[in-house]
């Protein structure tokens, strides 16, 4: 659940704004490069935006007897990277600012900075971590992507927090109030988040195997520093070569 | 009805996540609330007033589903765009898959046919000769 078109104050919007858009300008970036180096890629990054649209568009009931929805980043996150999520993320709540009045566009650099650029790179540092602890990739897909969904929801709670200090507890009281609403009616679906996009990743593991080579995702840690310490052969037997 | 053990996680976890949809709702626990499970967005613009009643929201969405119904069928446009999506991609490369597998039996076919065609050969030369 984004923050809804107009509730956030002036100077709040244009701020929020400010701090997404180098994060979405350098993901344009990346995704222009992704798309031009491996234009086979292109597949499944259509595929992750496509998760996310699914996730972020089913309203779940969730314990707390509200309900809410998943935002489907952490997935696009642990194949392309944060940055190419960013991307992702925005087309998918532009789509729903525009057509389904769900979110906005005076929140859109809000929205974007909580569900597009820290819930990707929360969700990717919690799977990166825990692939060096050498937990089995299942599992660190599970923890990133329930990361990304929960990290999502607390950042919404802070920036109502700041914008709407309670005037009897002030900051902490307010992040008490939004994060009961958003955060803990999260949890669940977090779980949910985290199982579906284990889900999709196992049928990726059978389909797409070559793919999930090449963008490292199925390499073991030791796998992947034997890779690095290649790469890094390769690179000073080329400098030795060119100095001769 | 046998399912492979691949098949057999996928499906739990599918029922695990409609468990945990189904389970609010079955256990009513969205009953002590006025509106049950109303949307967390409407809930936080609640708690926006209570804290500043004053706050007016500055800016209205541009377009606006006219009622529930044609906002829901929205959201349901984007789940099934998504779902479409991700279908055609694992539909892709299943035929992709399917057509290697055919493409390498009937190489494999071939290779054996010839072999035997050949040892064929062999044999019947010395009587030919």
């Amino acid at each position: 659940m984004h923050i809804a078109e107009g509730f956030l104050p002036p100077v709040h919007a244009v701020a929020w704004s400010a701090a997404a858009a180098p994060f979405v300008i350098h993901g344009v970036r990346a995704l222009t490069r992704e798309v031009k180096s491996n234009p086979e890629s292109t597949l499944l990054l259509g595929a992750s935006g496509a998760f996310t649209f699914v996730l972020s568009a089913l309203k779940i009931p969730s314990v707390t007897g509200s309900c809410s929805h998943p935002t489907g980043t952490g997935l696009g996150a642990i194949l392309f990277r944060p940055p190419i999520m960013a991307v992702l993320g925005t087309i998918t709540l532009l789509f729903q600012a525009l057509l389904l009045a769900h979110g906005g566009l005076t929140t859109l650099g809000a929205n974007v900075f909580s569900m597009a650029i820290v819930g990707p790179w929360a969700g990717y540092g919690v799977y990166r971590l825990l692939r060096r602890f050498d937990v089995p990739l299942m599992g660190a897909v599970f923890g990133g992507a329930f990361v990304a969904d929960l990290s999502t929801y607390c950042v919404t709670s802070v920036q109502l927090a700041l914008a709407f200090t309670d005037p009897s507890s002030g900051f902490l009281g307010a992040l008490g109030k939004f994060g009961s609403i958003f955060a803990v009616t999260q949890i669940p679906l977090a779980i949910s988040e985290g199982l579906l996009t284990v889900l999709v990743m196992r049928l990726l593991v059978r389909s797409s195997k070559g793919e999930l080579t090449r963008l490292g995702v199925l390499l073991t840690r030791k796998q992947s520093q034997a890779a690095q310490a290649a790469k890094g052969a390769q690179a000073a037997e080329g400098t030795e070569v060119e100095s001769r | 009805m046998s399912m492979s053990k691949n098949a057999k996680i996928n499906t739990l976890l599918l029922l695990v996540v409609a468990a945990l949809a189904v389970l609010p709702l079955a256990l009513g626990l969205g009953d002590h609330k006025e509106e049950p499970f109303a949307g967390a967005d409407g809930e936080a613009e609640g708690a926006i007033t209570e804290i500043d009643p004053g706050y007016e929201p500055w800016f209205t969405p541009l377009y606006e589903p006219p009622s529930g119904e044609v906002e829901s069928a929205l959201f349901a446009l984007q789940a099934a765009i998504g779902a479409g999506v991700l279908a055609y991609y694992f539909g892709v490369h299943r035929g992709r898959r399917q057509g290697e597998a055919r493409a390498r039996a009937a190489y494999e076919k071939n290779a054996e046919n010839a072999e035997n065609a050949e040892n064929a050969e062999t044999a019947a030369s010395p009587s030919g000769d």
